[in-house]
C-alpha cells in the first residue's frame, strides 16, 4: 500500500513537472510581453532594454533552468504588467475563486438533492420529468447566456423600474455572490440530481426501508431520515470531484460577472502575455486537479484492495 | 486511471439507475431531440439555400441595411427574428451559426476521437510504462485549462475556424483515451483475447480485430454525450472572443454581440442562446437514450 501511494505521488509530481514545462515552452516560444508593454512607437533599443530587464534576452534553456529552480518554491517571478509577485496575485485571487466554488457546490446540493429525492419518490410522474428538465436545462444552457438572462431579469430590469435589484458585477457583499453562484451551481446540478435519484431508488427498495415502513413510521420520516441519509454518499463523492473542477476558476462566469477570481486572472495573463501570472495560475489548477485525482485514487485503493495491482 | 474510473463505477454502478424507467430498455427513439438534431444538420448543410439573407449582409447595400438596424422580431416577414446593430438578419446568422457549430464539432470530435481511441487502445493493451506515460499525458491534458490552449493557439496561428477546432481536439482526446483504456483493461483479460494470443495472432491484429469492435458501443455513447459539451465549449470560446474572428456567424459571438444591448435589443442574445440550449439539450437527451439502449451498464458516464 505504501509503495502504491509513493508510486502515485511520484507520478503526480512528474505530471506537474510535464505540465509546467509544456506551459513554459509554449509561452516562451510563442512570443514575449514586450510588444504588449511598450507603446507602439517604441524603438528597438527600448524593446531590447525591457527584454533584458525581464530576463527574456537569455537563451531559452537558461530561462527554463531559472524558472524550474524557483518554481518549486512557489516563486514564479514578478508579474510583468502589475509588478507584484505572481504568487501574491494568485493568493489574492484564490480566496474569491474558492468562495464562489464553495457557494456553487452548496447551492447545487441544496437544490439538487431535494429535486433528486422528489424525482425518486414520485418516479415516472410529472415531478420526475420536471426535476429532470431543471437539471438538464442547467447542464445544456451556456453559462454566459444564463448569466445574461439572469442579469436582465434580476438586475437590469428591476433596477430600471426602481425595484430592489441584485448587483450584476464585481465582488462585494453576499448579494454579489448570488447570481454567479446560481449560474455555476445550476450548470453542475444535473449530476447531483441524477445520482440522488438513482441512489434513492436503490435505497427505497432495500430491506431496512421496508422495515421502517412496516414499523409504522410516517412516510416523511422514512424518505428524508432513513433513505435520503444513505443516498447522500455518492452525491458527496461527485460533489468533491466537481469542487476540484470549480477551484480551477470558471473563466466564463468570472468574466461575465467581473468576478476577481483565478479564471479571469489566467485569461488576462494570457492576453497580456504575463508569463509569471499564467504559469502560477496553471500550476495552481494543475496542483488542484492532480492532487484531487491522487486523493481519489488512494481512497479507492484503501476501500478496494483489488485496485492495487 | 481506469482503476479510479472503475472504482467510481463500482461505487456508483450499484446505485446508478439514472433516468431509466424500469422496463425501458430499448425505449423508443426520442423524437423531439432527434428532430432538433436533424434540423441542425439540415440548416448546416443547406445554410446557403434556406437562409433568407446573407449572414454578413452581402446581399444588400450598406444603405439598405442601415435603414433596418435593430428591427424587433416578429415585425416583418423579411427579418422574422429581427436584425442586429448592423442591420444583419438574425435568423440568417443563426442558420449559418448552425453550420459553424456543426463543422467545428464534427472535425474536432472526429480527430479527438481518433487520437484518443488509438492512444487508449495502446495504453490499455500494452500496460506498463507505455500506459503510465499515456495516462499521465491524459492527466496533464485534463488539467490544462481549455481556455489557455485556445488562447495560445489563437496567438500563434491567428484567429480562424481551424484553430478553434485544433484547440477543442487538443483537449477532448483525453476523455476518449481514458474511457477506451478502461474498457480495454477489462477486455484484455477475457478468453477470446487469450485464445487469439495463443493462436498466434499478431498484436496489432488483436487490437484492431478483437478488442476495438468491443469498444465501439462505448465510444458511440461517449461521443453522443460529448457533442453537447463540444458545442458548449465552442460557443463559450466564441463568446470570450477566442478563436473565431469577430463578425463570423457563430452563436457564441452573436450572444456576445448582443450582450451590451440586452435591455433594448434583447432578441440579439436571446435567440442564439435558445438555439445553443436546444441543440445541447437534444444531444444530451439523445446520448442518454443511446446509453440506455446500447449499454445499460454504462449509466455512470
Amino acid at each position: 500500500m505504501q509503495r502504491y501511494i509513493l508510486f502515485r505521488i511520484l507520478q503526480a509530481v512528474v505530471a506537474l513537472w510535464m505540465l509546467s514545462t509544456v506551459v513554459f515552452f509554449i509561452l516562451h516560444v510563442t512570443g514575449d510581453p514586450v510588444a504588449y508593454l511598450l507603446p507602439p512607437d517604441a524603438t528597438a533599443g527600448q524593446e531590447e532594454d525591457l527584454r533584458r530587464s525581464l530576463g527574456l534576452d537569455r537563451p531559452l534553456y537558461v530561462q527554463y533552468g531559472i524558472f524550474m529552480g524557483n518554481a518549486w518554491t512557489g516563486d514564479f517571478g514578478k508579474s510583468t504588467t502589475k509588478g507584484t509577485l505572481a504568487l501574491d496575485l494568485l493568493l489574492e485571487r484564490l480566496p474569491n475563486t474558492i468562495q464562489l466554488a464553495l457557494a456553487s457546490i452548496a447551492f447545487c446540493i441544496f437544490i439538487g438533492l431535494p429535486l433528486g429525492v422528489i424525482a425518486a419518490i414520485k418516479k415516472d410522474s410529472i415531478w420526475d420529468t420536471v426535476a429532470k428538465f431543471i437539471a438538464l436545462a442547467g447542464q445544456s444552457a451556456p453559462q454566459f447566456w444564463l448569466a445574461i438572462l439572469l442579469i436582465i431579469l434580476l438586475g437590469a430590469m428591476p433596477a430600471e423600474r426602481g425595484l430592489p435589484a441584485l448587483p450584476t458585477f464585481g465582488k462585494g457583499g453576499i448579494e454579489h455572490l448570488i447570481l454567479p453562484t446560481v449560474v455555476l451551481g445550476w450548470s453542475i446540478m444535473a449530476g447531483v440530481v441524477r445520482l440522488t435519484r438513482s441512489a434513492m431508488l436503490e435505497v427505497l427498495d432495500s430491506e431496512y426501508v421496508k422495515f421502517a415502513r412496516v414499523k409504522g413510521l410516517s412516510e416523511r420520516m422514512v424518505v428524508w431520515k432513513h433513505a435520503a441519509k444513505n443516498a447522500v454518499i455518492p452525491v458527496l463523492t461527485f460533489s468533491g470531484l466537481a469542487l476540484g473542477g470549480l477551484l480551477n476558476g470558471s473563466v466564463v462566469v468570472e468574466v461575465v460577472f467581473a468576478w476577481p477570481g483565478v479564471g479571469r486572472m489566467l485569461l488576462d495573463g494570457v492576453v497580456q502575455r504575463d508569463f509569471p501570472v499564467v504559469e502560477a495560475a496553471i500550476l495552481a489548477s494543475g496542483v488542484f486537479y492532480i492532487s484531487l485525482a491522487l486523493l481519489v485514487d488512494i481512497l479507492y485503493a484503501y476501500a478496494d484492495p483489488r485496485i492495487r495491482l | 486511471m481506469a482503476t479510479r474510473v472503475e472504482a467510481v463505477g463500482t461505487a456508483l454502478g450499484r446505485v446508478s439507475r439514472l433516468w431509466r424507467r424500469p422496463a425501458r430498455r430499448g425505449a423508443r427513439i426520442p423524437y423531439v431531440p432527434s428532430a432538433i438534431v436533424g434540423l441542425l444538420l439540415f440548416c448546416a448543410i443547406f445554410a446557403n439555400v434556406i437562409s433568407p439573407h446573407h449572414p454578413r449582409g452581402a446581399d444588400e447595400t450598406q444603405r439598405e441595411r442601415v435603414v433596418k438596424t435593430l428591427v424587433p422580431p416578429f415585425q416583418s416577414w423579411d427579418n422574422i427574428l429581427g436584425t442586429d446593430r448592423k442591420g444583419l438578419d438574425i435568423l440568417s446568422r443563426m442558420i449559418h451559426g448552425a453550420r459553424t457549430s456543426a463543422i467545428i464539432s464534427l472535425i474536432a470530435l472526429g480527430s479527438g476521437v481518433t487520437v484518443g481511441t488509438v492512444l487508449g487502445l495502446v495504453a490499455g493493451y500494452r500496460g506498463g510504462w507505455v500506459d503510465a506515460v499515456i495516462m499521465r499525458l491524459v492527466d496533464a491534458a485534463l488539467a490544462f485549462p481549455l481556455i489557455l490552449v485556445a488562447l495560445l493557439i489563437v496567438v500563434v496561428l491567428g484567429p480562424g475556424i481551424q484553430n478553434i477546432i485544433l484547440a477543442i481536439a487538443a483537449t477532448v482526446w483525453a476523455r476518449f483515451a481514458r474511457q477506451v483504456r478502461g474498457e480495454v483493461l477489462s477486455l484484455k483479460g477475457r478468453e477470446f483475447v487469450t485464445l487469439a494470443k495463443i493462436a498466434g495472432v499478431p498484436e496489432h491484429q488483436i487490437i484492431i480485430k478483437h478488442i476495438f469492435p468491443n469498444v465501439v458501443n462505448t465510444l458511440l455513447i461517449v461521443i453522443s454525450l460529448q457533442v453537447g459539451q463540444v458545442i458548449l465549449t465552442e460557443a463559450s470560446l466564441s463568446f470570450l472572443g477566442l478563436g473565431l474572428p469577430p463578425g463570423d456567424p457563430a452563436w457564441g459571438i452573436m450572444v456576445a454581440e448582443g450582450r451590451n444591448f440586452v435591455i433594448d435589443a434583447w432578441w440579439m442574445s436571446l435567440f442564439p442562446g435558445i438555439a445553443i440550449t436546444m441543440v445541447v439539450l437534444a444531444f444530451n437527451f439523445f446520448g442518454d437514450w443511446l446509453r440506455d439502449t446500447l449499454d445499460p451498464k454504462l449509466r455512470r458516464i
